[in-house]
């Protein structure tokens, strides 16, 4: 793959309600602020994508509130309705094929709608949606079948709970962070069993926005590029009942490809660390067997071990995670931030100490029934 | 490495208003396997999908997600891109550049809408601001009639002028059997005796909503001259979505995001004279006046004079620049595929599949899209490797 | 099984609404706050183009700068373009038929540059040309609620 690198980002504070700011106001906030970051122009764009998805918006062609905001007035754009790392995916595929840098934004407000409603239309009209299936639910099967193939305890998973949430006091952005111990994840309120409340990730406003360039804009920057080795995704089947909940076949198919472009040969090594989608604690180490960090069932003991810890030999989600700021589409472009920031050495309390090549991660559609996998390297 | 694409086969349904015999899935999967069959692969050779259709018309979220088993996205990479009415080509344009990034070398770009399954002005009311329009929007329909309105009023064009538009449509679309309007002509006066619907528009001056859905193949130059004898190589693709909000657009001056676009897609293609030297266009219109008041902004003519264009037949068959060969927006308006179909047609006029609707020795061809804030796409087709 | 002919299926949803509430922000809610104080409309002046807009917002798009010299305008203007609807359509806001006809309009207020949207109280089109002049007519002050509908439409000044 041709050098394309990340050269500017930038997010909002994560928080249950941003009541003052329209989509438009959040926009153009992450767009001058990533464009001070990497201190480029706006000449200096070539294209923008934008990210935002139509019901959790009320409004269909959700991308009209925000295009202008977004410096697009003379520009070619597009919309990706989905993750935000699949939008910025679009962005990087746009400068691979010509364009001098693309700008990504994506937005999400959970307080305006009604997320239940909203997630629940993910689910197919005729055949779920009357029983009510909504995210939560929908994670809870998911839950369910992982603990049981593998003989997962509640205990074990809240303990993920406890490192993010942990790690999110150090994430001046983060919109929870707390110190918790594991029997507060145990006596949290039950939401949709195995989940409780503090199992499940916040639902936030927030706004992010990323600069991918080719080389001689990435020249042109001020902050050290941060190049994109890799980047790849995979969805599997639609109903749940079609797929096997505790494999995440979609995630191996592109982690795999996605080491083999990176020239990854033992991941487990080369990689420093992990910005992953922990929408609930068990994605943690589903998603880390998916990767291939460990082998089927033993995700949860990187944790009890303290591998993926802070300090740990390969620290996930130091950022904090979605588990503590979930601004649904903007949650994947946010994990490439924050890799981006730990590459950069600019993660501040959270800073993981000689990183080098870090792993974003990204999922769209019901219980990760999409991954988008992204491999970034430092100079 | 970047690389140049080419169209090498397309796929669409019979378009009608109510497909009750399928439900989406298995209406995509349709236009999907003939686009397969046209191309002469099966969906393994699939690198990557592309696919786009407008939310709340079926109210479906993640509709890449929910179409998988129609689209042939299980096990493979599958996004979803929408951007309203310009939603076919800006899929189209998705598709073009996940080839040209050098990462894919097949990708299948479907859109499709099955329109009948809500009430559309109520959907498509949502896509204006909630907080200032959506009082007093009433969807596509009397937004366009708008521009029609100040249009009369600035050059004096009549309500015949457009219907001649409309009858062009419909006359094109009895060569095109997968449109909604095949078997159905009309005459001049059947769109002048129509219903108003919201003045000046009649509703045989609008587009009919449909059902159905198109898939189109793309594929790099590594790969495109061994599958298909003529592919139809990507010349240029424009976009300009330049306004957020309706108020900023003058109804009075011409359509800006179709001139910024089309000029730029020109400047890249090498196109001097759109009349000249294009062959074929098929041109996104979802009413009879934008048949004269954007072919302006395309410079087929100076503002004002796409009445007399339209009169002259230069855009019927066998004129100078026919337009809308198959039938076009009014002829068939499955709305996420819409803007694809003029993309799919565009190729298939430049591959020389178009049976009775073929233009005779297409060299390069015009595609648009229109939709969401008065935004365009053009695309520029030909069968020259850029 | 045979394949004899089948009664074709629809599922119809509840009736029921997805509820929403979206932020107005600090330029728009200046607007409303201004009607509902003075019954004037505010718009907002770019320092580089020098367009005004109405109602007022954070950037100008064109010029992508930040914008913050609020402008008083007149509540009336002129018809740019119009269309009276007919057909009868679901509006998403209420869950009910909306009222046909009624008048859809474009008014370029005095002073301002961009085009307003709001109902037009006229609904026979032959009664309507581009380039009348309207005025808006408010709500009383006591029931207005903050929102479009505080204006309840405009009238052709005769």
């Amino acid at each position: 793959m041709e050098d394309i690198a990340i050269v500017g980002v930038a997010q909002t504070k994560y928080e249950a309600r941003k009541y003052k700011e329209t989509y438009y106001d959040m926009i153009y906030e992450v767009t001058k602020a990533a464009l001070k970051d990497s201190g480029l122009s706006l000449e200096d764009i070539d294209n923008v994508i934008t990210v935002s998805n139509d019901f959790f918006d009320g409004r269909t062609i959700s991308s009209m509130a925000i295009g202008e905001a977004a410096g697009a007035h003379d520009k070619n754009i597009s919309t990706v309705e989905g993750d935000g790392s699949f939008g910025a995916f679009y962005g990087a595929m746009r400068v691979l094929a010509g364009y001098r840098s693309t700008l990504v934004v994506a937005h999400g407000k959970g307080s305006e709608g009604d997320p239940r409603f909203i997630t629940n239309a993910m689910f197919d009209p005729v055949y779920q949606r009357p029983l009510g299936i909504e995210a939560i639910s929908a994670a809870a099967l998911q839950a369910n079948t992982y603990m049981t193939r593998y003989g997962i305890s509640e205990r074990q998973l809240a303990q993920i709970s406890v490192k993010n949430l942990g790690n999110a006091k150090y994430n001046p952005n983060a919109h929870l962070a707390m110190d918790i111990t594991v029997e507060d994840v145990i006596n949290s309120p039950k939401v949709a069993t195995p989940l409780k409340e503090l199992d499940c990730s916040p639902v936030s406003d927030g706004a992010a926005a990323i600069i991918i360039a080719n080389a001689e804009i990435a020249q042109k920057a001020k902050q050290p590029p941060i190049w994109i080795k890799a980047i790849t995704h995979c969805s599997e089947a639609y109903f749940l009942g079609d797929r096997d909940l505790a494999v995440p076949k979609a995630l191996q198919d592109a982690a795999q490809r996605a080491y083999k472009m990176a020239g990854i040969q033992d991941p487990r090594q080369e990689i420093d660390l992990v910005e992953l989608y922990d929408a609930f604690s068990y994605m943690e180490p589903l998603w880390l067997e998916g990767m291939g960090f460990c082998a089927p069932g033993e995700g949860v003991k990187l944790t009890e071990q303290g591998v993926t810890a802070l300090g740990g030999e390969l620290p996930v989600n130091p950022s904090g995670g979605v588990l503590s700021s979930h601004a649904i589409l903007v949650a994947g472009l946010a994990r490439i931030i924050e890799a981006t920031l730990q590459l950069r050495g600019q993660a501040g309390k959270r800073q993981v100490k000689s990183a080098r090549t870090a792993l974003a991660h990204g999922i769209n559609g019901a219980c990760g029934q999409s991954h988008c996998v992204w491999i970034l390297g430092g100079a | 490495m970047a690389k140049r694409v080419a169209i090498i086969g397309t796929g669409q349904t019979h378009h009608r208003s109510h497909r009750l015999d399928v439900n989406g899935r298995e209406m995509i999967y349709e236009a999907v396997n003939r686009a397969l069959d046209d191309s002469g692969l099966t969906i393994a050779d699939i690198d990557a999908i592309v696919i786009g259709n407008m939310d709340h018309f079926e109210s479906i979220n993640y509709v890449d997600a929910w179409s998988v088993e129609g689209s042939g996205g299980v096990m493979k990479p599958i996004m979803k891109v929408t951007t309203g009415g310009t939603t076919g080509t800006s899929v189209a344009i998705a598709a073009y550049y996940h080839v040209a990034s050098g990462m894919f070398d097949k990708v299948l770009a479907i859109g499709w809408e099955k329109n009948s399954e809500s009430d559309t002005t109520g959907a498509i009311v949502t896509c204006s601001d909630p907080v200032w329009d959506r009082y007093s929007y009433s969807g596509a329909i009397p937004s366009l009639a708008t521009e029609a309105s100040a249009y009369m009023e600035k050059y004096g064009a009549t309500p015949e002028d457009a219907a001649y538009v409309a009858l062009r449509e419909r006359t094109h679309a009895q060569n095109n059997p997968y449109a909604h309007m095949y078997g159905r002509p009309i005459t001049l006066q059947d769109v002048m005796d129509s219903p108003m619907l919201a003045y000046p528009i009649r509703l045989l001056d609008i587009c009919p909503r449909t059902d159905g859905a198109a898939a189109v193949i793309f594929a790099s130059e590594d790969v495109a001259e061994k599958l298909t004898p003529q592919p139809a190589w990507i010349q240029a693709a424009s976009v300009r979505h330049t306004f957020t909000w309706f108020g900023d657009v003058d109804q009075r001056s011409g359509l800006q995001s179709l001139q910024r676009a089309s000029q730029e897609a020109y400047r890249i293609a090498g196109i001097k004279n759109p009349v000249d030297d294009f062959d074929v266009a098929e041109l996104y219109l979802p009413y009879s006046y934008a048949g004269l008041k954007w072919i302006e902004a395309l410079g087929f003519c100076e503002p004002g004079e796409g009445p007399q264009f339209i009169r002259d037949g230069h855009t019927n068959m066998g004129g100078k620049i026919p337009v809308n060969p198959s039938g076009g927006v009014m002829s068939t308006n499955c709305i996420g595929a819409t803007a694809l179909l003029r993309v799919a047609e565009a190729a298939i006029q430049v591959m020389g599949k178009g049976e009775a609707r073929q233009v005779p020795d297409v060299n390069r061809a015009l595609a648009t899209g229109f939709g969401g804030c008065w935004w365009s796409d053009v695309m520029i087709l030909g069968k020259e490797k850029p | 099984m045979s394949q004899k002919s089948v009664e074709l299926l629809t599922i119809t949803s509840a009736p029921i609404g997805m509820p929403y509430q979206w932020s107005v922000g600090i330029y728009g809610s200046r607007f409303f706050e201004e009607i509902r104080k003075t019954q004037r409309f505010v718009g907002i002046r770019c320092p580089q183009c020098g367009k005004v807009r109405v109602p007022p917002r954070r950037i100008c798009g064109e010029c992508f700068c930040e914008m913050d010299e609020l402008v008083y305008l007149p509540s009336a203007g002129t018809i740019v373009a119009f269309s009276v609807v007919n057909y009868p359509f679901l509006d998403p806001s209420t869950g009910k038929k909306r009222p046909i006809p009624y008048t859809y309009g474009y008014i370029q207020i005095d002073g301002a540059d961009n085009i307003f949207s709001h109902i037009i109280n006229e609904t026979d089109a032959d009664k309507i040309r581009v380039g009348m002049r309207v005025q808006a007519v408010f709500k009383k002050p006591e029931e207005m609620q903050g929102n479009i509908e505080d204006i309840r439409y405009f009238d052709i000044i005769k």
